[in-house]
């Protein structure tokens, strides 16, 4: 029965892919923006969470304060970054074209990470006081992490929330309007500008809060930004992009292809998001869950 | 000769000149120029406004190429160097040209940042064919069949390269003055009238695409026997990123921006080395900021605005 921890590996991979991939598709069905710095917000919240983390740590203060500093690392990136990017350098971009709307993103990618490595220096950072907190759990005779299986909560409970808020709450309808019909819901007196900092900074803080859950189990390093963004470009791709469901499907996807190559390719696990970005692209170039928008020919 | 043509004669007796004045500047240079070329197709595509995120692909492709050529296969001339990295690139550029020039805006951009993304991999784990993440070892090539010394033959790469992009160059402009080189900026204002003139937009992107991995290849060639060594990262994603900052820092309206760009950046990178080694992708971002703010036709079109008028209908733009 070798498969069955290797379920929970894959899923709690998901959980975290899930986080940065979602928040990508959001920011890109309402903003119609592809950001390339999106992994940057993620090794951003993964830096704040360890760093807070090690200083609570070793400032003797007791350990449960490690799992609201997580959340609060998120919370704060977004409330930094989000409104402030939002409405300098992406507000520009509306209307442009892509490669300028790339460009723009692209540069900023370049500055987050130059400013990271000022900020937080060039050393890995790990902190797993949550995730040895947590301990283990013995089901069926294998030994689980329980930090794997809360992110897996979490990640099902940000799905959920994430579907009720769009489809029940005032705003999430709002933003729909917004991303169904731009112009029109202008017309209607919708504040678009006020919706497209609100997708931003949720964007902003789905992603740093990826980037902080991860922190427990994996570290942070330089470079981190650089990988995170074109998994979760794979995974919002392979889903459809602006589909909810879909960064859920697809990241689930992804984390079982490459936890497969791991145990049965070892060579190829850096490959398999990738080979399955290419090959879904190719027979569905809008994504599994995507609507074709895009005039081909 | 117009103002222009005197400032291109210019630009290239200073190149000619760089290296005796200051001898620094002539690796700077030839890295500058190769990644002037696959930035020159990066631009091409961008000129029938598709944007490729993955180009740097084709750099490594390149680059790589020439490295198996000489390091698996013993054949280590620096023409026949060229020649095969030349044909490999083309021939990459066609095959997967085919399936990518289906696509348009992000999509495209997406799918070729997914095949660079695989060959990126590929790269790093097939270690038997590629060397995986130590790369290969390229040896100081021989100028027809004379072995030289590493730095001679730097003087002569130098040259050829200069020789090899005014040849290029003249060819780009005359490719771009064909129906066909026309046609690629009708894909982009409107690509419906196009095809009712009769015109097919998919093979004429074919070919753009197929001429943009080439010049691409033809970069990765050169930088693969100036530095004597590939590795993976030439294909990572960021570097494709790099490429297209590069094409519109230059401008992507003239043959001469990608390689305004790419020496302006290689020469600010080396002196920024010293000083603020730390921030210097900050430096290349807000660099970057600055020219789409206020030139959006790149620091070509700086000079062109300098050097006087011409007529900008129906040219280029991002």
């Amino acid at each position: 029965m070798v498969f069955i921890p290797l379920i929970v590996d894959a899923l709690a991979n998901a959980a975290l892919i899930f986080f940065v991939a979602v928040g990508l598709t959001l920011v890109f069905s309402v903003l119609r923006i592809l950001n390339v710095a999106h992994g940057s917000f993620y090794s951003i919240g993964a830096y704040l969470a360890a760093s807070a983390g090690l200083w609570i740590v070793s400032a003797g203060a007791p350990g449960w304060l490690t799992f609201p500093t997580l959340l609060l690392s998120a919370i704060f990136v977004a409330v930094l970054f989000g409104p402030v990017v939002e409405r300098t350098l992406i507000r520009w971009t509306y209307g442009k074209s892509e490669a300028v709307q790339v460009l723009v993103t692209f540069a900023l990618f370049l500055i987050l990470e130059d400013l990271q490595r000022m900020v937080f220096g060039v050393q890995s950072v790990y902190q797993d006081t949550p995730m040895t907190m947590l301990g283990v759990v013995e089901i069926g005779g294998i030994v689980y992490l329980n930090y794997q299986l809360l992110l897996i909560a979490l990640a099902v409970f940000m799905l959920i929330a994430l579907k009720l808020f769009i489809s029940y709450s005032r705003t999430g309808k709002l933003l729909s309007a917004v991303v169904a019909d731009r112009e029109v819901s202008q017309a209607m007196g919708i504040d678009t500008s006020r919706m497209f900092v609100i997708a931003f900074s949720v964007g902003v803080f789905l992603a740093a809060l990826g980037g902080a859950l991860a922190t427990p189990t994996s570290g942070v390093s330089p470079g981190l930004g650089a990988d995170t963004m074109v998994l979760a470009f794979a995974v919002a791709a392979i889903g459809g992009l602006g589909q909810v469901e879909g960064a859920a499907i697809a990241a689930i996807i992804v984390a079982f292809a490459k936890v497969l190559a791991i145990y049965f390719a070892p060579s190829l696990d850096a490959v398999a998001p990738y080979l399955v970005m290419l090959a879904v692209l190719v027979v569905r170039p809008y994504g599994l869950f995507g609507t074709e928008t895009a005039r081909r020919i | 000769m117009t103002r222009r043509t005197i400032f291109m004669v210019a630009g290239l007796a200073l190149l000619a000149a760089a290296p005796i004045l200051f001898p620094f500047t002539q690796f700077v240079l030839t890295i500058a120029i190769a990644k002037g070329f696959a930035a020159l197709g990066v631009a091409l595509l961008l000129r029938a406004g598709l944007i490729s995120l993955g180009h740097a692909m084709f750099y490594a492709i390149g680059a790589y190429a020439a490295a198996f050529l000489s390091a698996r296969l013993g054949i280590t001339d620096i023409f026949a160097i060229l020649v095969f990295s030349v044909a490999i690139s083309a021939l990459s550029g066609v095959l997967i040209g085919l399936f990518l020039v289906r696509y348009r805006a992000i999509f495209f951009a997406m799918l070729n940042l997914a095949v660079s993304m695989v060959a990126y991999s590929l790269a790093s784990k097939a270690y038997g064919i590629t060397g995986g993440t130590d790369g290969l070892r390229v040896s100081v090539p021989t100028i027809l069949g004379m072995s030289v010394e590493k730095s001679s033959f730097d003087v002569v790469l130098y040259y050829l390269v200069l020789v090899l992009m005014v040849g290029v160059g003249i060819l780009m402009h005359r490719y771009m003055r064909s129906p066909l080189g026309h046609a690629l900026s009708a894909v982009h204002s409107n690509e419906i009238r196009l095809e009712y003139l009769g015109v097919s937009a998919r093979s004429t992107l074919l070919a753009a695409y197929t001429i943009s991995a080439t010049l691409a290849g033809i970069g990765g060639a050169i930088a693969a026997v100036s530095i004597g060594h590939v590795l993976p990262e030439f294909a990572f994603w960021t570097e494709s990123g790099h490429l297209v900052l590069t094409a519109v820092l230059g401008g992507i309206a003239g043959i001469a921006g990608p390689f305004l760009g790419s020496i302006f950046l290689e020469l600010i990178h080396t002196f920024a080395v010293g000083y603020a080694a730390e921030a210097w992708n900050m430096i290349i971002g807000i660099a970057m900021l600055v020219v789409i703010f206020f030139l959006p036709r790149g620091l070509f079109g700086l000079v062109e605005r300098i050097t006087g008028g011409k007529s900008r209908k129906g040219e280029a733009k991002l």
